[in-house]
């Protein structure tokens, strides 16, 4: 059997990435794409952990997240398109009016 | 060196590939694909994991519905390659990667010193354990309400996703076929 | 009965708040009524006293109003004293009190202050009243200088009168710092007199003196010495005596009251009052004795030049006032008691009959006036000055006996009683202070009493003699001015009190005749200093022979040769030329102090006015030290500390907070969403550091 940490090691990394695409990514959609990866790599630590103690809530618990995560991405992407619609480009650093 | 083992980590290595290029693709198309590649692979983690209603529902709904929904949008707004990065973020990329090699060092301390290194034991019910009809039983029975509450979720994530999509019909007539 | 005293005070007090408060809307009669019936229920409760003291075997009591002073050992209470002494004076300033308030009535009709006057004259009566009845010498104070007050006010009662309209004002601030002069004496010896005694009360300073006889001569003497300056002060003598002949600018019934009867007496009372004092300190009894000598004649060489009717009565006045402290200097206190009595009636007759006599020139004035030129008559609310007839002028008057009968008849009975013929009140009087003269200089053999026998006798000649000169210049003859041609007579009010005195001053005399001694009797249960004098014979006749001497001269220089008319010199003029305008200017007294004291006072008055007050004070002090440095401050608080510190403070730390906002804060709000991921992310991080230390 794989040992736990290792998934958790591999979870973080893809955590990582995710965090890293959201932050330095201009794409809207690519941005979006990232968050996916950050909540799929939640899923995967909670189903290794689901794994090590016997259970099954923790693939409950991923049943949930993807759920929500599939409307937040049906609204994120509504959003993008809306935006588009006003602005006619979906680089995020274009959406700077509460500039200060 | 076990054949468990060395799937993992071809798999792992497979999946970091995929989400790198993801991240790195300046064609959103592309990109998108990478993460269908990396979806899949997580469901092949999964299973591996005795987990097979979810590695499906993991297919379905993440690869096939969710990434179908990326790549419509990405065809309806004609994912462009944007201009080089402003000059006004320029601590942007470097801080962010400072940031997250924090976390990884963070997460890789918390790994190595506090997790034990258990292997998880042999399950009693091997088969039925990650079988949908176990998954059956918790989801429509301990957590009935959350079930429900996510089928409110879901209808006003439609709602909402109605409303925002709206062209109103009055006033944008001409312009519809402009914009897109 | 005793217990009654405080009432004394009581009714004048009454009178005059009761003048003071209702004055404006009582007509003249009623206020006149108020204050003479005030006094005169005075006089009843100082008669009553006289019972009281009767049926005590003439002992004295004293009767405590209230605490006045209790500090430590020092006790000074408001006591009244009754004994044979006080009420001899209580009468004596009730009594005759009364009459002048009736009198006044009459005088000052139609005057424009009239309800005032009457005040002040009821407040003078309280004062003299406070100063006989006091038990201890600070209340005797107290009415001093209450007297002198009411004495400032009176003078100056029509203050806007007189020489260049301020002259009345200045006459009354002269006696008044005059008398101030003396008060310090009287002060001082209080300040010794409680230094040594404990107490000032009469009962234990008389004892303590009497106790220590001999070894506190010193001490006594030095107290005489400071009362005689007082004495002299207030009843005129040398060298004080300048402010009386100025006095006369009051209402004539002030003067008689004031200044003849009642407070000018009041420092021969004080020595009598301190007889044990004296008897311990000869050398003070000299000096009193010779004062009032010198005194006496000094005015009554002044009299005989004077053209006013009333300042001959007040240069009398003055005189006889030095006959009297010249009696209480020799120890003839009941001898000076007595003749204050004697003078109180006839100098204060004098007056009211020399006002009378005024008026009645007055009247005579407006009304030849009026006859000539159909002009309605003046007011006569001022002394009458008018620029072409001087009403008090004697050389103005002439032959008024026929046209002023009673006026006359009561003036002549003043005169002769003041000359001292027999026998009339003054004649006993006057001799018995003769005699006690004779007794200290010829039996005793002391110096100093021969030498005031030798002064008083002198200054007796000179009385018989200005009398006799007024009587003739003023109602003997033919009229010098056509206001004395038409004189008229006065109103009962004025001429009935007259006509009071003048009884009184025929049958004064008998008040201590000789072998009876009324008065020494009386007097003599106060202190055994008030022993009787036998009468002499050979002085008596002496005097009387001289008088009469006096008198024939004085008619057979004025009257065989009488003035023709107002204008021309006095009949002495061309035998004693120098010497008459000698004593015409007042032996040039007042011009001696104008040269020396005043002019020395008036520069260190103006020095400390203009050179210490206005320019160092005022110039230097307040403006360019006090307000400089204020506005200095002031200056530096506002241009450098405010302006330049706390508010270049505060407007740094404004600037330096919108610097903040500006250079720091308000980048951060880039407006780009990942920025504000990259935050959040930062806030990650620390949450977990912070977890993971902990």
């Amino acid at each position: 059997m794989i040992p736990t940490t290792y998934y958790l090691a591999l979870s973080a990394l893809l955590f990582s990435i995710g965090v890293v695409g959201v932050l330095v990514r201009r794409n809207a959609i690519i941005i979006f794409m990232a968050i996916e990866l950050m909540l799929n790599s939640a899923n995967l630590a909670f189903v290794a952990y689901a794994h090590e103690f016997g259970t099954l809530d923790g693939q409950i618990m991923v049943f949930f997240v993807m759920t929500v995560a599939a409307a937040e991405v049906a609204v994120g992407l509504a959003l993008i398109v809306a935006i588009f619609r006003s602005k006619a480009s979906i680089d995020v650093d274009q959406v700077n009016l509460l500039r200060g | 060196m076990t054949v468990e083992f060395v799937l993992f980590i071809a798999l792992g290595a497979i999946a970091v590939i995929a989400a790198l290029g993801m991240l790195l693709c300046s064609n959103a198309i592309y990109s998108a694909l990478f993460l269908v590649v990396n979806f899949a692979v997580v469901a092949t983690f999964y299973l591996l994991l005795g987990a097979p209603f979810i590695a499906m529902v993991q297919v379905t709904v993440y690869a096939g519905a969710i990434m179908v929904l990326f790549l419509f949008v990405i065809m309806l707004l004609g994912a462009e390659r944007l201009r080089q990065p402003t000059h006004r973020l320029r601590w942007q990329q470097p801080l962010a990667i400072v940031l997250v090699l924090a976390l990884l060092g963070f997460a890789g301390y918390v790994v190595a010193t506090q997790v034990t290194g258990a292997r998880p034991g042999a399950l009693e019910n091997a088969a039925a354990y990650g079988s949908p009809a176990a998954i059956g039983q918790l989801l429509f029975q301990e957590y009935l309400f959350p079930f429900e509450a996510t089928s409110l979720l879901l209808l006003t994530a439609m709602v909402g996703v109605v409303v925002l999509t709206a062209v109103d019909e009055r006033r944008r007539r001409g312009r519809r076929s402009r914009r897109l | 009965m005793f217990k009654l005293v405080p009432l004394i005070l009581a009714f004048p007090l009454a009178g005059m708040l009761i003048n003071t408060v209702f004055g404006r809307w009582l007509d003249e009669k009623r206020i006149g009524i108020v204050a003479s019936v005030a006094t005169a229920a005075a006089f009843v409760i100082a008669v009553l006293q006289i019972v009281a003291l009767a049926g005590n075997h003439f002992h004295a009591e004293t009767v405590l109003l209230a605490d006045w002073i209790t500090i430590g050992d020092m006790y000074l209470p408001w006591q009244m004293r009754v004994d044979t002494l006080s009420v001899t004076m209580m009468i004596l300033v009730t009594g005759v009190g009364t009459l002048i308030h009736i009198y006044a009535i009459g005088y000052m009709h139609e005057d424009l202050r009239f309800a005032r006057f009457f005040i002040y004259l009821n407040l003078f009566v309280i004062m003299m009243l406070v100063l006989v009845s006091g038990g201890n010498y600070l209340m005797l104070f107290v009415g001093w200088e209450g007297v002198g007050l009411c004495s400032y006010l009176l003078i100056g009662f029509w203050y806007d009168k007189g020489d260049d309209n301020v002259g009345n004002a200045r006459a009354g601030r002269k006696a008044f710092v005059v008398n101030r002069v003396g008060d310090l004496g009287i002060l001082i010896a209080m300040f010794l007199i409680f230094g040594a005694v404990g107490s000032l009360q009469f009962d234990d300073v008389l004892h303590f003196f009497e106790h220590h006889g001999a070894e506190v001569g010193g001490l006594a003497t030095a107290i005489t010495l400071l009362f005689l300056v007082g004495a002299a002060g207030k009843s005129a003598q040398i060298p004080f005596f300048v402010w009386l002949p100025d006095a006369m600018a009051g209402p004539t019934p002030v003067s008689a009251l004031i200044h003849a009867a009642t407070m000018v007496t009041a420092g021969i009372y004080m020595i009598a009052r301190s007889a044990p004092i004296f008897s311990l300190a000869p050398v003070s009894q000299i000096a009193v004795a010779l004062v009032g000598a010198g005194t006496a004649v000094m005015a009554g060489t002044i009299a005989v030049a004077q053209w006013d009717i009333k300042r001959v009565l007040a240069y009398s006045t003055i005189s006889q006032l030095g006959f009297m402290v010249a009696a209480v200097g020799l120890g003839g206190y009941v001898a000076g008691m007595f003749h204050l009595l004697t003078h109180a009636f006839f100098k204060a007759l004098l007056f009211l009959s020399a006002g009378s006599v005024i008026h009645g020139v007055e009247h005579g004035a407006a009304a030849s006036e009026s006859a000539a030129r159909g002009v309605a008559g003046e007011d006569h609310s001022s002394g009458a000055h008018h620029p072409h007839c001087d009403a008090q002028d004697m050389r103005n008057m002439g032959g008024l006996k026929d046209r002023m009968k009673l006026t006359f008849w009561v003036y002549l009975v003043g005169a002769v009683a003041l000359a001292g013929v027999f026998p009339l009140a003054g004649f006993w009087s006057k001799d018995e202070i003769m005699a006690d003269a004779w007794q200290v200089g010829m039996v005793e053999g002391r110096w100093h009493g021969v030498a005031v026998y030798v002064l008083l006798t002198l200054a007796a000649i000179f009385t018989a003699f200005y009398m006799t000169r007024q009587v003739v210049m003023v109602f003997f003859g033919q009229p010098r001015s056509s206001a004395a041609e038409h004189a008229t007579e006065n109103p009962p009010t004025m001429t009935t009190p007259l006509i009071v005195l003048a009884v009184l001053s025929v049958l004064g005399g008998a008040l201590n005749l000789p072998r009876v001694h009324t008065l020494g009797r009386w007097l003599e249960h106060t202190h055994h200093f008030f022993h009787g004098m036998d009468f002499n014979l050979s002085v008596a006749l002496s005097s009387t022979v001289l008088t009469l001497a006096a008198i024939w001269l004085g008619v057979r220089v004025y009257h065989r040769c009488p003035l023709e008319n107002a204008t021309a010199p006095d009949q002495l003029q061309g035998v004693l030329g120098p010497v008459f305008n000698f004593f015409q200017g007042k032996w040039y007294v007042d011009e001696l102090y104008a040269a020396t004291i005043m002019r020395l006072y008036e520069w260190k008055a103006r020095f400390l006015a203009f050179q210490v007050d206005w320019d160092f004070w005022h110039d230097f002090v307040h403006d360019r030290v006090i307000a400089a440095a204020f506005r200095g401050a002031a200056a530096a608080l506002s241009g450098p500390v405010d302006k330049g510190g706390i508010d270049r403070f505060f407007d740094g730390l404004a600037l330096l907070v919108r610097a903040f906002a500006v250079r720091i804060l308000r980048p951060l709000q880039t407006g780009y969403v990942r920025n504000y991921a990259l935050g959040v992310m930062l806030g990650v991080i620390a949450v977990l550091g912070m977890m993971l230390v902990n």
